[in-house]
């Protein structure tokens, strides 16, 4: 863990309207590590991971990606970016309804390049991989919750990103098929050498992650020995 | 619980008799046990033994004419105790709350004291996640009941860490 950090939140500062969502947060972000960002709703958490994946910008504060500053690429250097180095699981909703889960999986090769017919091998591994191919041919609102989100994970890691951001991947499901996609979503984040920031509540969740870190009131909280 | 310890905090705010002591552990932790005056007396006199308090003796005779003071020992050990975590295990809650009750007392920050705990029990929590992953239905099972204990542990400390100003109110009122 001495090599220089992958991913960089240094002091950002970000404000909706009245709310300071973030106040001073910063982290670090390992090559390979998985992180867990914990807190109570409205902590900030949820704001440190878009900022940290280029999706929001933040008001004052740097982030750093491999040597880069986000705030100095241009709008369509960071779409690339999280296109080729990112992966993203949310919670809810991220699949596009109109395709099938094969063809979900497939869609951010087919963004990068790749033909159709490469890009769907591929992806037919992955889904072998989170073990719903069954699903393959069936739309999103055609597989349970448990499978649509083994579909957003398999979709997450088809580019093999180099960081996986998850905002709450297990918030809509049951414990067992919670469970089972964060298995496997660790386990192909392992394989692969990518590095997770998951976002999560539950403890349960955050005992997949290498470490945690508090968010409160917009920061990161330092543990300090009380005294 | 470390009886103990407790009472050495309680007395970080000012010298007591054995009496009043007693009475501010009863009041403060002692809802459904209150300590027996022989249990008082005998842990004074060790920590007595143990230079963790001292007496400030008044005219007279009898127990109730010593009054216990902490000393600098007695402060540096609550404040060791306040700042480990207590091994993760269930029905924890009593320690804890003790631990958050006395670091408020006693001017700490009881969000450290939170944060300590729950840095330990996610630290077991994947201990038992990695035990899990690698063994049979069996030791799944008997990890999951581990979890989820540990899990309701977290969830009180959460709670606890979001009501913290109501709870400083309430005690030192």
């Amino acid at each position: 863990m001495l090599d220089a950090p992958l991913l960089t939140a240094d002091g950002l500062h970000l404000r909706f309207g009245e709310t300071q969502a973030l106040n001073d947060a910063s982290l670090q972000v390992h090559a390979g590590e998985v992180v867990a960002l914990m807190g109570p709703s409205g902590s900030g958490k949820s704001t440190l991971l878009h900022c940290l994946a280029g999706i929001l910008t933040p008001d004052s504060g740097q982030v750093t990606y491999d040597g880069r500053l986000l705030s100095q690429m241009s709008d369509v250097e960071r779409s690339a970016l999280r296109r080729e180095e990112f992966g993203f699981v949310f919670q809810f909703g991220q699949l596009v309804p109109e395709l099938t889960c094969l063809e979900n999986v497939a869609l951010p090769l087919r963004l990068a390049g790749t033909s159709r017919r490469a890009a769907e091998r591929t992806a037919s591994d992955w889904l072998q991989r989170l073990e719903v191919t069954d699903v393959a041919d069936k739309r999103p609102g055609q597989a349970s919750g448990g499978q649509g989100q083994r579909v957003a994970v398999a979709r997450a890691l088809v580019t093999s990103p180099r960081v996986v951001f998850a905002d709450e991947p297990t918030g809509a499901l049951d414990s067992l098929n919670g469970e089972r996609v964060m298995q496997l979503l660790i386990a192909a984040a392992r394989d692969t050498g990518a590095a997770v920031v998951l976002v999560t509540h539950e403890a349960r969740v955050a005992a997949y992650s290498d470490r945690e870190a508090v968010v409160r009131d917009g920061r990161v909280r330092e543990q300090e020995p009380v005294r | 619980m470390s009886v103990g310890l407790t009472l050495l905090g309680l007395l970080q705010s000012g010298p007591r008799h054995g009496y009043d002591l007693k009475r501010a552990y009863d009041e403060r932790f002692g809802h459904d046990r209150p300590l027996h005056y022989g249990q008082v007396y005998s842990t004074l006199a060790r920590l007595l033994k143990n230079g963790l308090v001292e007496v400030e003796s008044e005219p007279g005779d009898g127990p109730e004419r010593k009054r216990y003071a902490i000393t600098s020992a007695g402060v540096s050990d609550v404040a060791a105790w306040l700042g480990e975590p207590e091994k993760p295990e269930p029905y924890l809650q009593s320690t804890l709350y003790a631990k958050v009750v006395l670091a408020l007392l006693t001017g700490r920050d009881a969000t450290d004291v939170l944060d300590t705990q729950r840095a330990e029990h996610l630290r077991s929590m994947r201990e038992l996640t990695r035990r899990k992953s690698e063994g049979d239905l069996a030791d799944q099972l008997i990890c999951d009941h581990a979890l989820f204990h540990l899990e309701a542990d977290l969830r009180w400390l959460e709670l606890t860490a979001a009501r913290l100003d109501q709870l400083a109110t309430h005690v030192t009122r």
